[in-house]
């Protein structure tokens, strides 16, 4: 029965990541690639500079964009599970905060030029306030546009799973607490936070690989100004580079794992479906 | 009923403006989109008008929409039907352990982690390389699959941990075979289940962008035709097809719902006809 999944995963899965670490190791000439073994991809990968900064800015891309996915993610899945008090406006309510994601990210990232652009909606709002005297140059195309566009499409990511296990949270544990003297603050950081760590582990793991893995907002929100490991490799390949772009698939995949492991030592998925 | 508490209130407003971050965007380019012939792509509106709906039917200002349509929606349709196949077939299947299911279930997390951008490259590779040629409803369809089935699948995972397996014993009790037992006794139960299966596989397929970057050939789906725009497009006309595009979305989703609801209603009216039967 789940042979027409394992094949699916191993053709379009299992191969293709066979293929980008084989083409690794192969030479690139203007025209084509060549197959080869050699290490000439990874030495120039580690030898430049450029490659350190993008992997930095990798991180520091997934790293803001967990903490303010966290937090707004947090609030919104906590008001939903312990404040809105019928089951019916719960499900609409989180209806409401997942119709996004079945729609265009690309489009997303579309709306928020009328918003960020140099005569858009903020700059124009915030001179009519008396707030600033010149447009803001760095709403739109910038590393702040990044950031809002990831935190706009991902927090969705964290809602889901942190809601989903507040949801199964007893009840009788919280009025147990409240009934042995427990403050709000103090039943939020004692009983409920402990008790949603699976929830947001796995909205972690989503928030950060997608960032990670990311190329298309970053190029799009930045204008092009901006870079991260996706960025790099997308534009190896548009130079038809491919066994350099493999290169730094593979170190990406690596990290991208690594990431992984360390965070599945949290949370065990298989139990938390 | 225990009175309001200020945090209520404090995390309503907080919970408004999410949405309205959330839903802003998308419903100021909707208002953009209706811009005289003469607006730019931010406000103010230069007086209202269907001129940009009406670019996106003359096939020179925009290049091949309607083809990607119907390239993304055929696609859309293809991986939803093959996800919610798959997906009730794996499920089923991991109610027990098997040979290789450990594996597999890692096999579905990677898929669901790994960067988009990674199968494209692959799969491009592979299909080149043996001299194959990439085509949207092979290897595109491929690469899309990676995407939609660990959604899918997750999902069966979680319906099946609550499945009472008492109801498929009861059945086979009763001497139905094991396809009667699927098709009217577990089929009708993850019913509703399986609607929010198709609904991840069509919506996810029909907007997926990375994965079908290298993979869909010289025949663009929608949200390729999309980016393409973006890049040389500086009117509302994209507004407006951006707009086109989320109102189909917003449509499917809301069939996809309705259909959730009326099934879960069927089965909640259907689900006992216990006094009913015949004697």
């Amino acid at each position: 029965m789940a042979l027409p999944t394992m094949a699916v995963l191993i053709f379009f899965l299992v191969l293709p990541i066979v293929m980008i670490v084989v083409v690794s190791f192969w030479q690139a000439t203007e025209f084509s690639i060549i197959p080869a073994f050699d290490f000439e991809n990874y030495e120039f990968l580690f030898g430049s500079n450029v490659t350190y900064r993008v992997f930095f800015n990798t991180f520091k891309y997934a790293l803001i964009t967990w903490a303010l996915t966290l937090g707004i993610g947090f609030t919104v899945a906590y008001f939903l599970a312990f404040h809105v008090r019928s089951l019916t406006w719960q499900i609409v309510l989180f209806l409401l905060c997942t119709i996004p994601f079945w729609t265009s990210n690309i489009i997303r990232m579309i709306s928020w030029i009328p918003f960020l652009g140099r005569n858009g909606i903020a700059n124009s709002a915030l001179i009519s306030w008396g707030v600033i005297d010149e447009p803001l140059d760095w709403l739109l195309f910038s590393d702040f546009a990044v950031i809002l566009a990831f935190v706009h499409l991902y927090t969705l990511f964290m809602v889901v799973p942190i809601f989903n296990t507040m949801m199964r949270i007893d009840k009788s544990l919280i009025e147990a607490a409240r009934d042995a003297g427990a403050s709000g603050a103090q039943i939020l950081w004692n009983v409920i936070i402990p008790l949603t760590k699976p929830g947001i582990m796995i909205g972690t793991i989503f928030v950060v690989t997608l960032v990670m893995g990311d190329f298309i907002t970053v190029r799009f929100m930045s204008g092009s100004q901006s870079a991260n490991v996706g960025r790099l490799i997308s534009n190896d390949i548009a130079l038809l580079a491919y066994p350099s772009a493999s290169a730094t698939a593979v170190v990406l995949l690596l990290t991208v794992l690594i990431v992984i492991g360390i965070m599945l030592r949290f949370v065990d998925i298989r139990k938390e479906l | 009923m225990e009175r309001r508490s200020k945090s209520f209130y404090v995390l309503s407003v907080f919970f408004a403006l999410f949405l309205l971050f959330l839903y802003g965007p998308t419903i100021t380019i909707a208002i953009l989109s209706f811009q005289g012939p003469g607006g730019g792509l931010t406000f103010p509106m230069r007086g209202t008008s269907l001129h940009w709906f009406r670019d996106l039917f003359e096939q020179q200002a925009v290049g091949d929409i309607w083809g990607s349509f119907r390239r993304s929606f055929i696609l859309g349709l293809m991986v939803m039907v093959t996800t919610v196949v798959l997906s009730v077939m794996g499920g089923l299947a991991f109610r027990k352990k098997f040979k290789g299911s450990g594996i597999l279930f890692y096999l579905i997390i990677t898929s669901l982690v790994i960067p988009s951008i990674l199968i494209s490259l692959g799969v491009g590779l592979i299909f080149s390389q043996s001299g194959l040629n990439v085509h949207w409803s092979t290897s595109g369809f491929g690469s899309q699959l990676t995407w939609t089935l660990p959604f899918g699948l997750l999902i069966m995972f979680a319906v099946f941990n609550r499945f009472d397996k008492s109801y498929e014993e009861a059945a086979r009790d009763l001497g139905a075979t094991s396809w009667q037992t699927l098709r009217h006794v577990v089929l009708p139960i993850i019913g509703p289940s399986l609607i929010g299966v198709a609904l991840f596989g069509f919506t996810l397929s029909y907007d997926e962008f990375a994965r079908t970057l290298l993979t869909s050939g010289s025949y663009n789906t929608l949200p390729l035709e999309i980016f393409g725009m973006t890049t040389n497009v500086t009117t509302p006309v994209l507004y407006a097809l951006g707009t086109l595009t989320t109102v189909f979305s917003l449509l499917m989703i809301g069939l996809f719902l309705c259909l959730a609801m009326l099934s879960t209603r069927r089965k909640a009216r259907m689900g006992s006809d216990a006094g009913k039967g015949m004697l």
